[in-house]
């Protein structure tokens, strides 16, 4: 799969290397909700832009918004290049799977995507069959293409919905939780999918509320907590931000926050039987020698950056419900 | 993931401008085998082809004295005997009643609420589908459907009939008597006539379909809307609001078996249902333009 068009002239400057820019994008659902509060999303041409945060983030609803499927309460938004009003002439180079998979249960895989194919105004007649196998191919459901879609796993149901994208060329793909609920093979098999979709050219949007399950594909993130964008920008700045810390373990905590406060460590917290701190560049050789200087005994020394998971969840805040 | 069977990457170019008719139809085509291979409207058409022939047994085992009946439905019931065609227009006359507009509430229910029900509207209008050209299809379709329902009891009902009883001449309501290829062509007039009153109910089906993404509310909504419609039509109290009641005009057909054919009533009906398919389909479309589609 290639671009087969580039961005159209009409692109405004700013976003014109991006292929999706949004601007004070908000939805208030009725009830008085903002699902979405006045997010300003920037992702690059050709990246893998992992759209994180927690269940009712309101990740769904910014896709929603992005597809056309309901309308901004405020904001704007450009998608390759192209303005909200001409959303219709650029869904065409878009693949979408919106909050999982939704097909028909009587329809077998292959006549699931016949039908998508046959929705589709543009579509290219004589290739037809040949997309859909193309496509049933790609996502690895050849085999099962005349099951139902009632009988297929989860998984098998998360593929045909990445199948539905593939019918054509698309410029941008943008998958909503296509991990969610799988198990880590299943997890797995995704993953090696959006690489080799995003191998090809294409641009992927990705959401998901555990980082563990894309952080390895992804080129750049967008973290959402309670409808705000509490982050956004390459992986390695979101992992740039965790500072390394010294964790030290000891029998008289009080004492050793002292020392630690003494040589000018920052965010000491301290609970039973453990110190930790800010390391700020010190040594940590330095640090022990001090401690033991100091009468403090130490039964264990360690440093640690945070792990993006760490830092995920500082960003989303304590209410993040790991496990889905 | 790759298997050697498909070697080459098939190529979708943009298809040129002159061949919207061309997609149209396919879409159209796999809109009708969804309606029409689906179990559950293959077990209502069945149950609409059953009645005739269950009707033609009844008649045949315990036969109307010849001129006998009433008003309505009697009318027929006392030819059918003489004439197996009118087995057919009494099938009609019957199930106009309420298994014609059953079975168009269930379909019309299924039109746009059971696609979001089924969460299938999302990855249609995310094809993208396009939200008019899907409710098109869909109307196109539901119209299809009541063609269909209305010939297969016809149909049933005139090869019962002519296995049943004697087939020849048709006398008609004003007591001429026609030729029979005459008065299988009035059959035939019958048949669009209800058929097309049941296309506007379909629109309004359709446009309640547009509101919930529940399937049932439609067709409990619609099937509720006919039933007050033919009660209020049976009360002479509110004689003045009867013309424009959606079903006050079904039954007006038996103006075409008459001579000379009394083209007025028929006239008043087809305006009828043209000012309900106008009226619920801009609702219909207005509501889709809009709607934010959550399902
Ligand atoms: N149709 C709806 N009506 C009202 N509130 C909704 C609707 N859909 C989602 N919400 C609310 O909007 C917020 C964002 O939801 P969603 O976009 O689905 O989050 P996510 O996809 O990140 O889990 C949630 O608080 C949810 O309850
Ligand atoms: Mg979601």
């Amino acid at each position: 799969m290639t671009l087969t068009e580039s961005a159209p002239a009409e692109a405004s400057p700013d976003g014109a290397d991006r292929a999706i820019t949004t601007s004070g994008l908000a939805m208030r659902f009725r009830g008085g909700q903002l699902a979405v509060d006045h997010i300003d999303l920037a992702v690059p041409h050709g990246s893998v832009y992992g759209f994180l945060g927690p269940n009712g983030s309101g990740k769904t609803t910014t896709i929603r918004m992005l597809l056309g499927l309901v309308h901004p309460t405020a904001g704007t938004f450009a998608m390759l290049g192209t303005d909200l009003r001409a959303l219709d002439s650029v869904l065409p180079r878009v693949g979408a799977l919106v909050e999982g998979p939704a097909f028909y249960p009587f329809l077998s895989g292959r006549q699931n995507l016949a039908r998508c194919d046959a929705a589709d105004p543009s579509a290219d007649l004589p290739t037809a069959r040949a997309r859909i196998d193309h496509a049933l191919d790609q996502v690895g459901l050849l085999a099962a293409a005349d099951k139902r879609y009632r009988a297929y796993s989860l998984g098998m149901k998360q593929r045909l919905g990445i199948a539905a994208g593939l019918l054509r060329p698309r410029d941008l793909m943008i998958l909503d939780e296509p991990t969610n609920g799988l198990d880590p093979q299943g997890t797995r098999e995704i993953r090696s999918l959006v690489k080799q979709i995003a191998a090809d050219g294409t641009t992927v949007f990705v959401s998901s509320h555990l980082l563990a399950e894309v952080e390895q594909i992804c080129s750049h993130v967008g973290v959402m907590s309670t409808g705000r964008l509490v982050f956004q920008g390459p992986l390695s700045e979101l992992r740039s931000r965790g500072e390394p810390r010294i964790l030290i373990r000891t029998t008289d905590p009080p004492t050793a926050a002292e020392v630690l406060g003494k040589l000018g460590l920052a965010d000491i917290t301290s609970t039973d039987g453990q110190v930790s701190a800010v390391l700020g560049g010190q040594p940590p050789e330095k640090i022990n020698a001090e401690l033991v200087h100091a009468g403090v005994p130490v039964a264990g020394l360690e440093t640690a950056r945070p792990s993006l998971e760490d830092l995920f969840v500082e960003l989303t805040g304590e209410g993040f419900d790991v496990n889905g | 993931m790759s298997t050697a069977s498909v070697t080459e990457v098939p190529q979708s170019t943009p298809a040129p401008g002159a061949a919207p008719v061309r997609h149209w139809l396919r879409f159209f085509r796999s809109e009708l085998r969804n309606v029409f291979l689906r179990p559950r409207n293959l077990a209502l058409l069945a149950v609409l082809a059953g009645a005739p022939v269950f009707l033609g047994m009844v008649l045949r085992i315990n036969t109307p004295a010849p001129g006998s009946g009433g008003p309505g439905a009697g009318a027929f019931v006392g030819q059918i005997a003489g004439n197996g065609v009118f087995l057919s227009l009494f099938a009609i006359y019957v199930l106009l009643t309420v298994l014609l507009p059953l079975a168009v509430s269930v379909v019309s229910g299924d039109s746009v609420a059971g696609e979001a029900g089924l969460g299938t509207l999302r990855t249609l209008l995310t094809v993208p589908a396009g939200r008019t050209r899907l409710l098109a299809t869909k109307y196109a379709t539901i119209v299809v459907f009541c063609f269909a329902a209305t010939l297969i009891v016809a149909g049933l009902g005139l090869l019962v009939g002519a296995i049943f009883f004697p087939v020849g001449p048709v006398t008609l309501l004003s007591g001429d008597t026609v030729p029979l290829a005459d008065g299988l062509a009035r059959l035939a007039l019958i048949v669009c006539y209800v058929a097309l009153a049941m296309s506007a109910l379909g629109a309004i089906g359709i446009a309640l379909s547009t509101f919930t993404q529940h399937a049932i509310a439609v067709m409990a909504t619609l099937l509720v809307v006919v039933i007050i419609s033919e009660i209020l039509d049976a009360v002479s109290q509110v004689a003045a609001i009867h013309p424009y009641l959606p079903s006050h005009f079904w039954f007006s057909f038996d103006a075409l078996l008459r001579t000379p054919i009394a083209w007025s009533g028929v006239l008043h009906g087809l305006a009828s249902f043209a000012a309900y398919v106008v009226i619920f389909g801009v609702i219909a479309w207005a509501r889709m333009r809009r709607a934010d589609i959550t399902s």
